[in-house]
């Protein structure tokens, strides 16, 4: 018998052979790899909401090693003098503990800290894009849906978490919560109680919180998130509209190489940010709050940026109470339920829906893979635009005490500023946006029948002055160009046009281009001129 | 690979051809989804030229720049002196790992980044959608299949069982709501102290039952009993129920706020008391309020000696001290409630009874 020689080259061939054999992966496996993907900046939105993510986890992990979620009540005798001798609670100390007896222990915390920040703050500006490019549209109505309870559930994440290490701040916090579950009618006592084991704040809370704050919560968001990510990959992404792209296909990059590697890097660079922050950046200090006791004065005490809007809301509302009289009784509803109630149930109802509520008025039930430019539905932008101030308002009352202080304004009068802003700026805003998509829109056409502003005057015989317009088509019969609108960026000056050079790109060296741009059916997508010079064209066809 | 690929040579050669590269079978399996290449070029003009060797020297430059951080870190979280309190730099630890462990993911990204972008092929590849669901024979048979399921269970053909399922199934979703709620649910309207009357919602640690039946003492956090003369003439202090634990979690709505107004003031409050039917519930120029916001719960703080406000920090509702604690701004919808006070035999400060109002956030069945 011959020896068999080994060859090495044949290992991974063989391998996969093997893998093949048991779980038939080359036909899906080709699809993966091969999959086309669009590009564009605005999609990493939600990429980094997805790498903060992970980071958030990874952190936590590593905390649950060491705090110790308990309400029993010990004596400070560790490692910050200043609070030696305190009683206070068990998890208030092992929060301590993790920040100056662990190794390492406080940059985990402040990352952990920065990442959830990061999180939520990269869900909002996600979900504006989604909202302003039209990308809920269906077929994509229920990623719309999933997306808004993944921003509550990330809010309530933040807000457990806030609240584990039951210091000064955290512990004012869970004392407002409670009130919020008191104002409930009919049941708000029942519910306050039972949340609570008993009479605020109870032993039992903490270890309640804890668990929804680092398994329930989490695992409804990795299971939601997979399903979000999963839907993505199914329906396709979305992609801009321009020359080559059409409602039917993805113009873009397969996924390996280089989009993979991208991402990769992406993922990186969040995470290096978040590290940069974990150790240079202060976060949520607090040993400076003392531990939680119901009297001690907070003065100044913000949440985190994502509650403040809820703060702000709070603190608008007038004290009007309603009473409910009834034949068994007089009964109330405090006024701190519709600022923190009503007000966030509708907030999560009415963005949820909606997708279905523009299909209802726009009578368009066709399915979307286009994204559209805000300014080509002035609508739904000035809506955003109408929610955004909205939000602005609330979020800037939830520090109109510090405001006040800072600018030496009284408070009483930033208070009724939030009220009348409240009430005045939305519809403002809406107003002002839709103006301003009409202008943009109308410098398009402009554009498009009349030709590029070359920056030339030139006199007229009868000694009028005139600007000379490079058009970007041959003229039709009436002297203009009869070019379409494609729902894309129009030229606008001279360069993009290439009659001047583009402008040097690149940091130390500028970057050498081939003399001969690539003649493709489909813009670059890293380069923008290379994609209007390409638009003109099509237009010409 | 040539810049601009022609189909058909592509056809021609097929993934079996003599001649096909590893390029021609990927374009061949791209195909088999849908997708077309159809740019496809290098980013260098020259391969191996002077440019491509400068982003692969920058590349690299990045990883050797990730080992360097990456090192750094190890060795500072090793031998840099980290515990808190040390004079010799150990305010330094964190900073220092956070920095490296920044740079050396920089490098990693920039990396990657560069390789990504600068090395790799520039391509153009679309893909069909196929957007819009299947076809309608897929409908269909999908349809029926489900449909036919229906009639092999035979539910419409036999009405028993389609009340027994559901009427089965009913309660066991039931038991498993049930120890759920049935094992978080707490009546707010409980004793806390049975036999007597001290339903939690309503009672507060002033309440004597908590004190043998005894009124309960004005104590400061320590314990300590107070005097009328240790409060000074504008002058304000939080006190706790003399009782075990007065000051401790357990009687979270019990601390108060006594403050010694101003004569002038003094009389103000006690005539706003008057009205109020609240006869001789000061001691003197002394007057007690729940330090419980009615609002949401916060101390209720900040007190204003001139304008005998107290200003709660969370949402800035504003009590008015002279006039029984009404709330003048703000949120809040219902005065602090006040506590009776009076001098005990040793002349320190007790409280009469408990509140008799209700302490803090309002709700529902608040009497
Ligand atoms: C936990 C938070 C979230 C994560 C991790 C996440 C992640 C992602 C990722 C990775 C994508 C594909 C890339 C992109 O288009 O940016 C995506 C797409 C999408 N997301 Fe999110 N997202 C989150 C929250 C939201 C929210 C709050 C909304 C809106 C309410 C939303 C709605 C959508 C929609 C409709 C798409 C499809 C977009 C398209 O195909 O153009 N997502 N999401
Ligand atoms: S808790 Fe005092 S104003 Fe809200």
């Amino acid at each position: 018998m011959r020896k068999r020689k080994f060859d090495r080259a044949a290992v991974p061939g063989k391998l996969a052979g093997e893998v093949d054999d048991r779980f038939k992966v080359a036909t899906p496996l080709r699809g993966v790899l091969n999959k086309v993907f669009p590009d564009h900046w605005s999609f990493l939105l939600g990429e980094i909401a997805l790498f903060s993510f992970i980071i958030v986890v990874l952190t936590g992990v590593f905390l649950t090693f060491f705090f110790d979620p308990s309400m029993r009540e010990v004596t400070y005798n560790g490692a910050y003098a200043p609070l030696r001798g305190m009683t206070m609670s068990r998890a208030y100390e092992s929060a301590l503990q993790l920040s100056f007896e662990v190794r390492g222990g406080l940059l985990m915390r402040q990352m952990h800290h920065w990442a959830a920040l990061t999180f939520v703050a990269a869900i909002v500006v996600h979900m504006f894009r989604v909202f302003f490019t039209g990308a809920f549209r269906k077929p994509r109505e229920a990623n719309w849906i999933i997306g808004s309870l993944l921003f509550w559930l990330g809010f309530l994440a933040g807000f457990t978490g806030y609240s584990l290490p039951d210091d000064g701040l955290s512990g004012t916090g869970l004392r407002i919560a409670s009130a919020i579950m008191l104002s409930i009618p009919l049941i708000g006592s029942w519910v306050t109680s039972s949340v609570f084991g008993g009479e605020f704040p109870g032993e039992i809370i903490m270890g309640r919180f804890y668990i929804a704050h680092v398994l329930l919560i989490p695992g409804i968001l990795i299971a939601l998130i997979s399903i979000h990510v999963g839907l993505v990959f199914i329906q396709k992404h979305t992609q801009w509209p321009g020359p080559g792209r059409t409602n039917d296909n993805v113009v873009g990059e397969r996924m390996f190489p280089r989009y993979a590697i991208k991402q990769g890097g992406y993922f990186m660079a969040v995470f290096a940010v978040i590290a940069f922050m974990g150790g240079l950046f202060q976060i949520n200090p607090l040993w400076l709050f003392g531990p939680y006791e119901p009297a001690a004065v907070s003065s100044a005490s913000q949440p985190d940026w994502y509650v403040m809007f809820l703060d702000g809301s709070t603190r608008l509302m007038p004290g009007w109470e309603l009473p409910i009289p009834t034949p068994w009784g007089h009964y109330v509803v405090p006024p701190i339920f519709w600022p923190t109630v009503v007000l966030p149930g509708i907030l999560t109802v009415l963005p949820a829906l909606y997708p279905f509520i523009e299909q209802r008025l726009t009578k368009d039930r066709r399915i979307h893979n286009l994204l559209q430019r805000p300014r080509d539905v002035p609508a739904r932008t000035a809506l955003g635009a109408m929610a955004i101030s909205f939000w602005l308002v609330l979020t800037l009352s939830g520090g109109n005490d510090v405001i006040a202080d800072k600018f030496r304004i009284s408070l009483n009068a930033m208070t009724w500023a939030g009220r009348i802003g409240l009430l005045l700026l939305p519809p403002l805003a809406y107003y002002i946006t839709y103006r301003i998509c009409l202008g943009l829109q109308q410098h398009d056409r402009e554009v498009l029948a009349h030709g590029v502003e070359t920056g030339i005057i030139r006199r007229l015989p009868d000694g009028r002055f005139v600007e000379v317009h490079q058009p970007l088509a041959a003229p039709g019969h009436d002297g203009h160009a009869d070019l379409e609108y494609s729902g894309w960026v129009v030229p606008k000056k001279m360069n993009r046009l290439g009659a001047l050079g583009p402008a040097i790109r690149g940091f130390f060296f500028p970057i050498e281009r081939p003399s001969e741009a690539p003649v493709s059916p489909a813009p670059q997508v890293t380069g923008t001129e290379g994609t209007q010079r390409r638009e003109v064209e099509s237009g010409r066809r | 690979m040539s810049t601009q690929t022609e189909r058909e040579n592509v056809t021609e050669t097929g993934i079996h051809g003599p001649t096909s590269s590893r390029f021609d079978v990927l374009r061949e399996g791209a195909a088999l989804d849908d997708i077309e290449i159809v740019h496809y070029e290098p980013q260098f003009a020259v391969p191996g030229g002077k440019t491509e060797r400068r982003v692969v020297r920058t590349i690299a430059g990045f990883f050797l720049l990730t080992g360097l951080a990456a090192t750094v870190f190890l060795v500072a979280y090793i031998w840099w002196p980290w515990e808190f309190g040390r004079q010799d730099g150990a305010q330094w630890f964190t900073p220092i790992l956070g920095a490296s462990l920044g740079l050396a993911l920089a490098g990693l990204a920039f990396g990657i980044l560069t390789w990504g972008k600068k090395l790799l092929p520039r391509e153009v590849s679309i893909q069909q959608r196929h957007t819009g669901g299947s076809s309608e024979q897929e409908r269909r048979i999908t349809g029926q299949t489900i449909a036919y399921l229906g009639e092999e269970m035979g539910i419409g053909r036999r009405p028993l069982l389609k009340f027994a399922l559901p009427l089965g199934l009913a309660p066991v979703g039931l038991v498993a709501a049930a120890p759920l709620i049935g094992g978080l649910i707490e009546d707010p309207h409980k004793n806390q102290i049975p036999g007597t009357e001290t339903p939690e919602l309503y009672t507060t640690g002033w309440n004597p039952a908590y004190n043998g039946g005894k009124p309960v003492r004005l104590t400061r956090q320590d314990g300590t009993p107070i005097r009328p003369e240790d409060v000074s003439v504008g002058g304000q202090m939080t006190v706790f129920p003399g009782i075990p634990h007065g000051s401790s979690n357990e009687h979270a709505d019990s601390p108060t706020l006594l403050i010694h107004l101003r004569t002038s003031d003094a009389d103000q409050a006690r005539a706003a008391n008057h009205r109020a039917g609240r006869e001789d519930w000061m001691y003197g120029d002394y007057i007690a309020y729940s330090k419980i916001c009615t609002h949401a719960g916060c101390p209720a703080s900040l007190y204003e000696q001139q304008t005998n406000r107290l200003l709660c920090p969370c949402h800035q509702s504003q009590f008015l001290i002279t006039d029984n604690a009404a709330p003048i701004f703000g949120p809040a919808s219902r005065p602090l409630p006040q506590l009776e006070i009076t001098v005990d035999d040793e002349g320190f400060f007790v409280a009469k009874r408990d509140y008799t109002d209700v302490i803090g956030p309002d709700f529902w069945e608040r009497p």
